[in-house]
């Protein structure tokens, strides 16, 4: 008695759960594993999987077993030289040998000294954010209109030669034709028919004059039959194009960031999940995002993704020369009716004095007006300085594009875009 | 024999090929009288095979993470290509249950079906060690039975707590077994009746265990009869457990003082469970053996009726070399007896000696050199395990083939030492030797609940009689612990040399040790 079963169409993943607990279990672990390559790997790198080692001892499953020493006999195959009472050598590692058949080898499962394994594109991102869930980063209706793209409507009768609608031109002729020469046919019809019947009568009974006058009739109609034009201007059509507002599927993200010695590599680190987090809402929302980066202490400058991270700068900080660059270069080469443009700010909270007042007029003067969105967050545990306060009235002034919030550690980012979220869904 | 057209060529299989195959191999089964339960051939995906891997190819099994981890690692070695996973993956139950895998070659489903459902399906069938102690057409449903119970225990006490549970009871699965006794078989539905009642008789049995109010003094009027309220005695003095208990997962069950009734039916499945397993751990050598003995078997006479081709024979006898192979102790290959390799040749062997035994045959085999081999290969595979069975059945012939030899590894010695070769003088010590290393009470250490202190403070001692004075390795100190978790109060492990306490381990530490 048998009988087959075909089971490939069952459910997949029945060690989904078993595989979920695993990686709760060594979450710290692996997290570390995760942090790891998250500062390795580039802002727009991240929607892949990970390999991931943990050290096997860490993981093992314990039971009792033998240890090495005491004494023991091992029969093992392969024997070529050795004799009955053959001293030998201990083989090296201090092992006291091994091949005391699968004994020892089964209980522990795989005998290397790292477990690894690859995370997945999903779980790779959940330990990202720690565990905070990504909210659904779908396409959203953006709100900015500015891009026209030009989309059919129908035919019409003025156009340019180039945008000739060549089927409809040439029905609109020939419905043209038969309209016009329907009249004219049916009078030759007619004269000919005529002509015809004085033709039959009797020689004698003709009316030469009659029939002159016929032929003359039919001769000047098939003229105007010929002169009816194969094709008019009135019949010529013309594809029409109409210009429709769209939204842009571009956009830009200014990462800015101080760099000034006050900021500790913890801080840069933390400040990447934030631009890692807005990159990865702008994606799921644009066809095409860029960034710049754009580092400052008492200078700013427009730099690479890797010396933005990691290259090292001390001094002084002032804000306004970053907002100053952001300025100029959105001026220069992002103008505000094709890009969508983000900024995304990161500093301890540092400024000169003085130079908060300037940031605040920058932001309320040049770039609010043609921002989609500004954040700013705050690394510091300390109490707030003067940039905060000044970027507080911004704030009041356009609380629905301005969103600022202190992080102390890397979870604390995470409201910031639960704010931003919520207010970018549809209207 | 009139050679017949090969029922399929080339490697493409479908339903109707594979059935036509195995019509064909159970019809030859039945011509050596193969006793196997019925077969259930499912058809899986690569994913679907590598997630019953990961649970020991059961159907259903509880969640645990170490399940996970095992997914992950068969995952990781199959995409590097490290492992293959064509073989074989059968269930011992009724029906029984053999995968095969989409991406095979037809030559390896034909062999999987010789393999799996007819050697190792009667394997299951007939070994006795399966009939003692598995109960084949319940297990299904027990394993469900368990699935149910601990999601249930996950909902009402949280996963973390039935973890750490989990996590304890599997460190000592491998002595959740009876050795000698024979157990009563697991049946799903008769422990989803009797599970409620347990609960209650067992606490009842814990609590008399653990009464602190002192027993009347002894002495009185009433000395010389049974007492009422301690009718087992086991407040009246002297060591409990009386005699040393083998299977310590049975022995907390019973009388962890501190465990929860739902702990208990959780320490019993992981328990149940590891007796299912029991059998199937001490007959690895005669299962594959078995079972490779008779796909080499039955392949051969399909080619030799002519049902498959040369091809397929050629394809056939690569993949089953390659199983069978025995790389030498230096070889960079080596891992140990591969099992398959000397069950295969034993079997072999002795159906040589049955039907062409030699002079040599004859002085160490009497009664089976020249007797009926179909009926001798039975008697073996019915009536052993790998212990016994390499005792009894491992000749001179095959240790010469393997080229055996034995290593005395002492460590009070500079040196090891070869103690007997594939020689005359060495055969029968080398089969000694080769069976105890199978014997599974030297494999692992030999570890028996000693006494639990049920009048003082409650701690549990644990007695390792050392065999070669052989040490525990260090995972004793995690798997104490995980005692510990089990049984609420401290555990004490006294490894025993000649009747002499060697060596002491207990959990908690006391505080000087864990500083350093």
């Amino acid at each position: 008695m048998t009988y087959f079963i075909d089971r490939r169409a069952n459910a997949k993943h029945k060690s989904a759960v078993n595989r979920q607990r695993f990686l709760d279990r060594y979450r710290t672990r692996i997290k570390r594993s995760v942090e790891e390559a998250v500062n390795r790997r580039s802002i727009t790198d991240m929607e892949r999987g990970e390999k991931v080692s943990i050290p096997a001892r860490d993981i093992s499953e314990p039971v009792f077993q033998h240890g090495p020493g005491g004494e023991r006999a091992i029969v093992a195959p392969g024997n070529k030289e050795f004799v009955e009472g053959d001293r030998l050598r201990r083989p090296g590692g201090g092992g006291g040998g091994d091949g005391s058949g699968e004994g020892s080898a089964s209980n522990q499962g795989e005998g290397v000294d790292e477990f690894a394994f690859t995370l997945s594109r999903e779980e790779f991102l959940d330990f990202v954010f720690d565990g905070l869930e990504l909210p659904h980063l779908e396409r959203k209706n953006l709100v900015d209109l500015d891009e026209v793209r030009q989309v059919r409507a129908g035919v019409s009768r003025d156009g340019t030669p180039a945008r000739i609608n060549i089927v409809r031109s040439m029905r609109e002729a020939q419905a043209r034709r038969i309209a016009m020469r329907a009249p004219i046919r049916r009078a030759l019809r007619e004269a000919v028919e005529a002509l015809a019947e004085e033709e039959r009568k009797d020689p004698v009974l003709r009316n030469p004059a009659r029939i002159s006058e016929l032929k003359e009739e039919i001769e000047r109609l098939e003229k105007r039959l010929e002169a009816v034009p194969f094709i008019d201007t009135y019949d010529l059509r013309y594809n029409n194009l109409i210009d429709q507002p769209q939204p842009s599927s571009k956009a830009v993200m200014f990462c800015v960031m101080d760099v000034s010695g006050s900021m500790t590599q913890a801080h840069k680190d933390i400040a990447k999940r934030f631009y890692l987090l807005l990159y990865l809402f702008l994606e799921r929302n644009y066809e095409k995002v860029e960034l710049v980066f754009v580092r400052h202490h008492t200078a700013a400058k427009e730099v690479d993704e890797e010396e933005f991270f990691y290259s090292r700068e001390t001094g002084g900080t002032i804000v306004s020369s970053a907002l100053t660059l952001v300025d100029e270069i959105i001026e220069a080469r992002y103008p505000a009716g094709q890009w969508n443009l983000y900024v995304a700010q990161a500093s301890d909270g540092d400024n000169w004095d003085d130079d908060s007042v300037a940031c605040r007029k920058l932001l309320v003067e040049r770039l609010m007006p043609r921002l989609q969105y500004f954040t700013y967050v705050e690394i510091t545990p300390h109490a707030h300085q003067a940039l905060w306060e000044e970027y507080e009235r911004v704030e009041a002034e356009y609380d629905k594009r301005f969103a600022m919030r202190q992080i102390v550690e890397a979870g604390d980012i995470y409201p910031v875009f639960r704010e931003l979220f919520k207010r970018r869904v549809a209207p | 024999m009139t050679r017949r057209q090969p029922i399929a060529t080339g490697s493409d299989w479908n339903f109707e090929i594979l059935d036509a195959f195995e019509h064909e191999i159970a019809r030859l089964a039945d011509e050596y009288r193969l006793d196997t339960y019925p077969n259930q051939i499912e058809v899986i995906t690569t994913e679907q095979m590598m997630d019953a891997y990961a649970s020991v190819g059961m159907p259903v099994g509880y969640h645990h993470w170490s399940f996970g981890k095992q997914f992950l690692a068969v995952e990781q070695a199959y995409r590097r290509g490290q492992m293959g996973l064509a073989y074989e993956l059968v269930i011992n139950s009724d029906p029984c249950i053999a995968y095969l895998m989409e991406e095979n070659t037809l030559m390896m489903q034909v062999l999987v079906m010789a393999h799996a459902c007819y050697g190792h399906n009667s394997f299951f069938k007939g070994n006795y060690l399966f009939r003692t102690w598995t109960d084949a057409p319940s297990i299904v449903d027990y394993l469900v039975f368990a699935r149910k119970y601990i999601s249930e225990c996950e909902e009402r006490h949280g996963v973390e707590a039935v973890e750490q549970l989990l996590d304890a009871c599997h460190a000592l699965q491998n002595y959740g077994v009876d050795r000698y006794k024979r157990p009563s078989p697991v049946s799903a539905e008769e422990e989803s009746r009797r599970q409620t009642e347990r609960e209650e008789h067992l606490q009842a049995q814990v609590n008399m265990l653990w009464r602190t109010i002192p027993g009347r003094p002894r002495g009185d009027a009433l000395a010389g009869m049974v007492d009422e309220e301690d009718p087992l005695g086991l407040h009246g003095g002297g060591r409990y457990p009386p005699e040393p208990q083998e299977n310590l997962l049975y022995f907390i069950e019973k009388n962890a003082p501190l465990l929860a009734p739902w702990q208990r039916e959780v320490v019993r499945i992981v328990r149940k469970l590891a007796q299912y397993f029991y059998p199937q751990r001490q007959t690895q050598v005669m299962n594959e053996g078995w079972a490779c003995f008779w796909h080499y078997t039955l392949m051969n006479r399909l080619y030799e009726e002519g049902l498959v081709d040369e091809g397929l024979m050629l394809e056939f006898l690569q993949s089953h070399t390659s199983v069978v192979q025995q790389p030498a102790f230096d070889s960079p290959y080596f891992s140990g007896i591969n099992p398959y390799a000397l069950g295969f040749a034993i079997f072999t062997d002795l159906k040589r000696i049955c039907e062409a035994p030699t002079q040599e045959d004859r002085e160490w085999f009497p009664d089976t050199a020249g007797s009926d081999w179909r009926e001798t290969l039975e008697f073996a595979m019915r009536n052993f395990k790998d212990e016994s069975f390499i005792q009894q059945f491992l000749s001179p012939k095959v240790m010469r083939d393997l080229k055996l030899f034995m290593v005395v590894d002492d460590d009070q010695e500079e040196m090891l030492e070869v103690a007997a070769i594939h020689d005359e003088r060495g055969y029968r010590r080398l089969r000694d030797s080769l069976s105890v290393q199978y014997a599974l009470a030297v494999r692992e250490p030999n570890i028996q609940v000693y006494a639990a202190d049920i009048r003082g403070d409650r701690s549990l001692t644990l007695r390792h009689v050392q065999d070669g004075r052989r040490p525990l390795a260090r995972s004793v100190y995690p798997v104490i612990r995980h005692l510990h978790q089990l049984w609420g109060f401290p555990v004490r492990l006294e490894s025993v040399e000649d009747d002499e306490v060697v060596r002491r381990y207990h959990w908690p530490l006391a505080e000087e040790e864990r500083r350093e």
